[in-house]
């Protein structure tokens, strides 16, 4: 079975402390959001689980056969046009140039960009659009977990929506896995099974919700019951300082 | 690789014809310096006509030939030598903090202390020859590659580094496809400009210390108050640089930074 442990996690840059005693488990097939304030170490802790840093105190397992990362900004790169950039991790992974640029273009397609797109290179691209790119790289190479680093926090409400609900087919389809970090409840509730709080200074989860309803069956309704019922909660007020004044 | 090289050249057509307005604006300045020769007279300015008849004399005298080669010699040497040594150096400084900011003083040092003052220094170093100009025009060019170079390595994005980090790019894909067209695309334009300090510099040394090449030709034209030769020297030279950067390095300037903004 594959999955990500993480165990008595610690982390510092320096003297401050980011992270302490994290512990959690991603199973296959599960979608875990990480929640909290901005500067709370989200980012950190995602980016030891990806091992884009290097643990320093604690243990991080991942037993999933292969992952793929969609940032926050899409970091596409500047010189390769959309076909080249959705191409690249297929390439790093030994694929055939032919048989890359045939399926980067199969896969932009279905995440609305057209062929007219191809050949622009980002500094053509809006916001948006570089997003879809972003995503389309990250998903070609057809991971078996996924990193997503609150790639949804500059799109427009349509396109979010779109780009998730692509998120949830292939989920249900393909079994993926998915560790999010946001600080956007409502896209937790969305995509989520489990939603981890983390509350800040240093980065500790102290609540754990479950949603165990089908992510395809998640309508808006669902969505805003659930977040209303979660802005009760005493935790969450507290960890986002959400006073009312 | 040939990929690149065909897209320059076809692009070519389309480049050249778009050059209508700069050739319009040399005809302008042509006309101007006409204009100034009708005012002053042959002496002072001859007229661009009996400019370029001497200069069609000239290119049709070996002599000559012989001492445009010794300036494209002179020229291309030292520039080599900054191009290889310049961009090796710079690049490896921009990747240790410290070696970059040791060297900023230096670099200062090397641009702001003026050519004609590296020209007397040579002269007394290695005396009248083929070494001054080479070493001048390595003085001169050298500290403009070595920036471009080190502004290069130094401005290396590392969210791209950490974007190939993730998507586990092997170490051949990291360099060809990250690392060398962001370095490329300050080292190219920074060999541009070495190229054009390079030409400009080897004129002015061979003026002062050398008794063969176009600047020895230039200084004997002035002796001889013989403008139109003077004047038929200085558009080999423009003419030559115009080639070098309109026709050659531009096109492939801009085939390379077609993604920039």
């Amino acid at each position: 079975m594959e999955k990500l442990e993480v165990k008595n996690l610690n982390h510092h840059f320096g003297f401050t402390e980011i992270l302490k005693d994290i512990n959690f488990q991603l199973n296959k097939g599960e979608v875990l959001s990480i929640v909290g304030p901005s500067g709370g170490g989200k980012t950190t802790l995602l980016h030891l689980c990806a091992n884009l840093l290097d643990v320093q105190e604690g243990k991080v397992q991942n037993s999933f056969k292969s992952s793929s990362f969609a940032f926050q900004e899409s970091r596409l790169l500047p010189w390769k046009n959309v076909i080249d950039n959705i191409a690249l991790g297929l390439l790093a992974n030994g694929v055939k140039k032919n048989k890359a640029i045939q399926m980067a273009q199969e896969i932009a397609l279905k995440f609305g960009l057209e062929e007219d797109d191809f050949d622009k290179f980002p500094k053509d691209l809006s916001g948006g659009m570089k997003q879809r790119v972003s995503f389309a790289r990250a998903l070609v190479v057809e991971p078996s977990l996924l990193f997503l680093d609150e790639p949804f926090s500059a799109l427009d409400i349509g396109l979010k929506k779109e780009l998730q609900t692509h998120l949830v087919n292939i989920v249900k389809k393909e079994n993926l896995s998915i560790l999010f970090i946001t600080h956007d409840l409502m896209e937790a509730i969305r995509l989520s099974d489990k939603v981890l709080l983390l509350e800040a200074d240093p980065g500790h989860i102290i609540k754990e919700f479950n949603y165990n309803l089908d992510l395809q069956l998640r309508d808006d309704k669902f969505v805003y019951n659930e977040t209303a019922k979660i802005l009760q909660d005493e935790t969450i007020i507290n960890t986002f300082e959400l006073e009312l004044k | 690789m040939f990929k690149f090289i065909f897209r320059i050249l076809k692009d070519f057509p389309a480049y050249l014809w778009s050059g209508w307005g700069a050739i319009a604006s040399i005809f302008l300045f042509i006309a101007c310096w006409d204009v100034g020769n009708q005012v002053y007279g042959n002496l002072v300015l001859p007229s661009p006509l009996e400019t370029f008849q001497t200069l069609t004399l000239m290119l049709q005298d070996d002599a000559v030939w012989v001492e445009i080669n010794t300036t494209l010699y002179r020229a291309f040497t030292g520039f080599a030598i900054s191009l290889i040594f310049g961009s090796i150096l710079g690049l490896t400084a921009g990747f240790f903090a410290t070696a970059s900011i040791m060297s900023r003083p230096i670099v200062t040092i090397l641009v702001g202390m003026p050519p004609i003052a590296w020209i007397v220094l040579a002269m007394i170093w290695f005396g009248m020859g083929d070494e001054t100009v080479i070493f001048t025009v390595v003085v001169a060019s050298f500290p403009i590659i070595f920036v471009g170079a080190l502004q290069g390595t130094r401005t290396l994005d590392g969210e791209l580094k950490q974007m190939a980090e993730s998507f586990n790019l092997p170490r051949y894909m990291k360099f060809i496809d990250v690392y060398f067209p962001h370095i490329f695309s300050y080292v190219f334009p920074a060999w541009v400009s070495g190229l054009g300090m390079s030409w400009k510099i080897v004129v002015m040394a061979e003026l002062l210390a050398t008794s063969n090449g176009i600047g020895a030709s230039l200084a004997i034209a002035r002796s001889q108050l013989d403008t139109p030769t003077a004047l038929a020297l200085v558009t080999i030279m423009i003419g030559s640089l115009m080639f070098i950067e309109y026709i050659i390095l531009e096109p492939i300037k801009r085939e390379v930074e077609l993604w920039r903004n």
